[in-house]
Parts: structure tokens; sequence; C-alpha cells
């Protein structure tokens, strides 16, 4: 598949968002989800986007998972126009490049753990059976889950669906993960576990992580911090210092 | 390919009970389908045997006209002895031609000295008869299973009417085509039961006996009846005969010959092929129960996995990937209906074959033994339709979970 390269845009950054808006609804009755944003994003970043409900983190995410479009303003995810890419681009742009972690872990109930992290490699990336097994492995052992990877997703806790859930996002090898509420369901503990398991694998494959959280517990655990309200970019922390968005 | 079979298979387990209930409502159809098809159709040979077994052999070959009036056995549309050394000379080139029989039929009145009534007679070289139409020993009830000279094979039902038995020494009497009337008499040689079908209640005589009664100068015959090796190659031997005897013409360059197979002759056929119109129904009545169930089966499963379906093709599953997981699931349903419904009907035919349990009664013949058997064609045919119905009912749901849109997916709750 050819993607569509953005144009003037610097490779340099995973995600350039120039005035990107999204609306929902009929004309008469439309609701603005986001006004206008724009961010860059660099590789290897490990960024949140923190708000109250309501404020776009989740519509942001999605139109940078390309799983959404957005009504106004230009995107580039890994150097991509996702605004050019129809359905079928798009999934496939997703398997190639992105990894997704779910509020509720979404793994398949009837997969076991390592069939679950096994699942992108066979149906999205039709990966040879021996090279599946050894990047399967090494996941399962950098999220610590060698000793479960035979359970089904109902046998295992919590904390250890998201673990599987982050394993399964990273074993495609993609450029960018992005984590929608990743700890919304778990405890403070867990949550911390999760978030340093993230940041791990940050270190580890120099993958970019983006993440949205309303939990002040966790949001200090992100190098860059972008806070949204009422669909707009108020805010930009960077660790060790402030920017105003 | 092996990695979708595994999960529609894993995804069919999560509903053990559904998925139960849907292979056993398809399974259950493949029963009865197979059941009917195998009793039908073994219901079917069986008189189609009979009838071209004990009489009417599975060819025949007739004066070009005689058909048309063969009710009353007109003896003036008779083979003459060149016709018949010219069909004889060809049907002995036939590797396809296991036996044939001339006949030469004859209508007339049959007298124990204290009673008279009519009767229809076939004049026979016993051996070449007995071989073209195996079965008519095994209907001489009584008697030698045999036929000479002076002797007369009488049916059943002529025989208990007008009190004539075995030994008995009877008359028979016929106009031949000049008109004029001749009598001879015969000693009761054999009672025939009688068969459904045509020729099912005619009296045996030797062929040259029946020449005497008639006064024929030389033999003529009325009809050449021809058994074959292989029954299956009916159609494809009859046309080729047919081309073989078109070449043949009268005076007038008209063809000297007609062939007929037992279809044509036996009013049985009508019957068997309402017996074919009816298995069609039953097979379609099949595709409608596996295309409802299946469908039913496929629409939940789409409607209680949509998050599954967002969450998959967010990671990237491309749609026709997950149109394929949704049709294998339609196609796994369908091969485990149809296998387990093709092992258990096959034990139920065997069951029934071995018991002997299914009798029938067909026409005067009562307590005929059915032996029900399917052949392997069948069997695949059926199992084919199951699987193909299977997959097409599963296309609907499966193309509806493929156009899902992630986004709205993900939040269906």
């Amino acid at each position: 598949m050819s993607l569509i390269v953005a144009e003037n845009i610097s490779k340099d950054y995973q995600v350039v968002a120039t005035k990107v808006s999204k609306d929902y609804g009929p004309a008469e009755n439309v609701v603005r989800a986001l006004r206008g944003v724009s961010f860059e994003i660099e590789p290897a970043s490990f960024v949140s986007f923190v708000g109250p409900s309501g404020s776009g983190k989740t519509t942001l995410l999605n139109l940078i998972g390309c799983l959404d479009k957005p009504t106004e303003g230009n995107l580039s995810v890994v150097g991509t126009d996702i605004l050019k890419l129809d359905r079928h681009e798009s999934a496939q742009f997703r398997g190639d490049n992105l990894g997704f972690i779910f509020q509720d872990f979404n793994l398949i109930p009837v997969l076991t753990v390592y069939e679950n992290i096994e699942y992108p490699l066979i149906i999205v990336k039709n990966t040879a059976a021996g090279e599946r097994r050894k990047r399967v492995m090494a996941v399962l052992e950098a999220v610590g889950m060698v000793d479960q990877k035979d359970k089904y997703p109902d046998q295992i806790s919590g904390g250890q669906k998201q673990r599987v859930a982050v394993a399964r996002a990273l074993v495609s090898d993609p450029k960018l993960v992005l984590a929608d509420e990743p700890t919304a369901n778990l405890d403070s503990k867990t949550a911390y576990t999760i978030i340093d398991l993230m940041k791990k694998m940050r270190n580890e494959r120099k993958t970019t992580f983006i993440f949205s959280t309303h939990d002040q517990k966790i949001v200090g655990e992100a190098e860059i911090i972008y806070s949204l309200a009422d669909g707009e970019l108020v805010d930009k922390q960077v660790k060790g210092g402030k920017q105003n968005g | 390919m092996g990695n979708l079979f595994k999960i529609a298979v894993r995804n069919l387990f999560r509903y053990k009970r559904r998925t139960l209930l849907t292979v056993s409502l398809i399974a259950i159809g493949v029963i009865f389908v197979l059941g009917y098809i195998s009793i039908s159709g073994s219901f079917k040979n069986m008189i189609i045997g009979q009838i071209t077994d004990s009489m009417v052999g599975h060819l025949q070959i007739h004066r070009k006209g005689y058909m048309a009036a063969i009710d009353n056995l007109p003896l003036n549309m008779n083979l003459k002895p060149q016709a018949v050394k010219k069909v004889e000379n060809i049907l002995n080139q036939q590797g396809e031609v296991e036996a044939y029989s001339p006949r030469l039929k004859f209508g007339g009145m049959f007298s124990t000295f204290v009673e008279t009534t009519n009767i229809r007679l076939n004049g026979v070289y016993p051996e070449k008869e007995f071989k073209t139409a195996p079965l008519l020993t095994s209907r001489i009830t009584e008697g030698q299973k045999a036929l000479n000279r002076g002797e007369i094979l009488l049916p059943e039902l002529l025989s208990r009417g007008m009190k004539a038995k075995i030994g008995d020494m009877v008359v028979i009497v016929a106009t031949n085509q000049d008109g004029s009337v001749n009598g001879k008499q015969f000693k009761v040689s054999g009672i025939l039961e009688s068969a459904t079908g045509p020729g099912g209640r005619d009296g045996y005589v030797h062929i040259e006996d029946a020449m005497e009664v008639l006064r024929m100068g030389e033999m003529e015959i009325s009809e050449i009846a021809i058994r074959m090796k292989h029954f299956n190659r009916l159609e494809v031997f009859s046309n080729k005969l047919d081309g073989l005897l078109s070449g043949e013409v009268n005076k007038q360059g008209k063809p000297m010959f007609e062939v007929h197979t037992w279809e044509k002759i036996s009013p049985f056929y009508n019957i068997a092929r309402m017996i074919d119109v009816m298995t069609i129904f039953i097979q379609l009545m099949l595709i409608a129960v596996v295309l409802i169930s299946i469908m039913n089966v496929m629409i939940m499963a789409v409607y209680e996995r949509i998050r599954e379906i967002g969450t998959i093709a967010a990671i990237g599953t491309l749609p026709r990937k997950i149109l394929s997981m949704f049709v294998m699931e339609g196609f796994c349903l369908g091969i485990i209906g149809a296998v387990s419904g093709d092992i258990l009907g096959s034990i139920i035919i065997y069951i029934l074959n071995f018991t002997r349990l299914v009798t029938f009664d067909f026409g005067r013949q009562t307590g005929l033994v059915l032996i029900p058997t399917i052949a392997p064609s069948d069997v695949i045919f059926i199992s084919a339709i199951v699987i193909l119905v299977s997959v097409l009912a599963s296309l609907q749901p499966a193309l509806k979970a493929s156009k899902m849109e992630p986004i709205k997916a993900l939040r269906h709750v």
C-alpha cells in the first residue's frame, strides 16, 4: 500500500495537528468536540492529554488513531496525511504503525494471553511462525506475563489484562501507541505499574506513547502534558518547565 | 486460514448451547433428507428392478408404430424374420447387452373345458427370456421354474378364477392375422405371481407353440426385450441403439424400428419422477432450515460481539478479514452439522438395512422388504448443499460486521 505522505510537514514529528476541529451531529445542533487544536509530538515522547470528561481527549485520540477524521484542519500521523486515507487504507495504516490500549482492555475472550498478543502478527501483519513466537515471547517477558501465557482473559486480573493489552499493542513494533484512559479501571497501585511499564517500553523500544487520562495521580508520570478544556488546548507542560499552549 | 478456523471454532464453543442447538437442527435436517433419499430411492430402485427384471427388460425394440397400438397386441405390426435378423446382428455386436429375448405377444381365449375367458400371452424362448427377465422365475410360485413345449405359465389371478391347477390341461384359442381361429392344448406347468406394471398379468408359452397357435409360416416377433450389463448406462445405450437402428428403413424410406426404454413403457416412471420431485422439495426444506438457523445464529453473534469487532478493526484487521472470520464461523457450523448428520444418518440407514424393518405393499405385492441404501455421491451432494448454504447464510451478518465503523463499534454498550 502506498501511504499518502503529508506535504510540507517535517518527518521529525510523529504527530502534527494543525487547527484540527471535530464536529458531531447535524448542522442545526452541532456539537464541537475539538476546536482548532494544534500541536506536534516528537518520536519517543511520553505524552498525556488530560482534562475533564467531555474535554475532547478521546476524540483527539480517535483522530490520531485514524479511527475518525477531523471536520477541519490538517492531521499528520507518522508522516501520513490521514485525511487522505480511505477505510481500507486506514485499517492498513493502523495495523502497520499504531498500537492501541483500551480502558476496558478489549482482549478477545476466546483467545489465550499468548494468542491475544499473537493476533496482530497473524491476522494483521502475516508474520512467519518463527518470528511470531520470538516477538510474542519477548513482549510477554517484557510485561512479565510469561507464566500466564496459556490463561484466558477471564482467568487473569484487571492489571494483568492491561499488561496483555500493552504487550498486544507493542508486539507489532508500532511507531505510536495510543492509550485511552488505560488506568481508569485499575486501582492506583496497578495504574502506576502500567504507566511504569509503558514508560519502560518507551525507553527500550523508542515507541511514542500518547495516553489520555483524567486521573490526577498519574498525570504527573507523563513527560509532556497537554491540557484540554471544552475542545481547546489550554496548556502544555513539559517536565522541568511550563509553556502556554 | 488455519488461524481463522481456530478462532471460528473457539467462538462457536463460546456459546455451547446455541451452537449445539443449531448443529443439531442442521444434523436432524440432514438425517431426514438422507433417510428420505435412501428409503424413497430404494423403493424406486426396487420397483424399477421388479418391473425391468421380471417383465419389461431394460429396453425394447418394436416395429415402428407398434407401441401406439400395443393394447390391441396387433399381429400385423410384428417384425418380419429379416428385420429380426438385422436387429439381432446389431445386438450381438454390442458389449453393453447382457441378454435379449424376442417375444411374440398375442391375445386369445383361455378355456378349462368348463369355463372360458380371455388371456394375453407371451410366446418366448424360455432360456433367453429367463436371462433377459431374471426375476421371472421368482414369480413362479407353484410348479416348475421352467417352460417347455406344450406348457403354459398361468397368471395367478386367472388360475384362481378359473380354478386351473398345476398339471391341468387347458386350451388356448387365438385368431391369426388372416382371421382364422386356431386352438391348442397346453399343460399348466406353473403359476405366475401377479406383478404391477405392463405384462404383469400375462401368461407365457413357448414361442414355437405361439407360432403354431397363430399358424405362422415364419417366425414373426412383436418385440425384442433387452437386458443391459450396466443399467446406469441406459440413456446412453438407448441413444446409441436408436442411432444404429435409424439407418434401417422400410420401402417407403421410413424408419423400421423404434427403441423404448422401460421409462416409456411403464407408468411407474411417472411415480419415479414424482419421487424425484419430492426429493427436490425435501432438499429445499433442508436449505430453508439451514439458511434460517445459520443466519439467526450469525446475526446474534455479530450483535453480541460489536465491541470485539471494533477492537479487531481498530488494531488494523482489514474488513475482508473480519468478513472471513464470520463466514468461517458459518462454514464451521455447516460442516459440523453436515458431518454429524451424515454420520448419524448413515448409522440409521445401516440399522434399517440390517434389521430390515421397513416393509411396504405395492399393487398386489405385499410385505416387500425395503433395503435402504444411499450412494456416497448423494451424501456428498447433501453435505455440499448444507455447507454452501451455511456460507451464504453467514454472508449478510459477516458483511455487516466488516462494514462496521470501528469507532462506533468500540462505543457500543
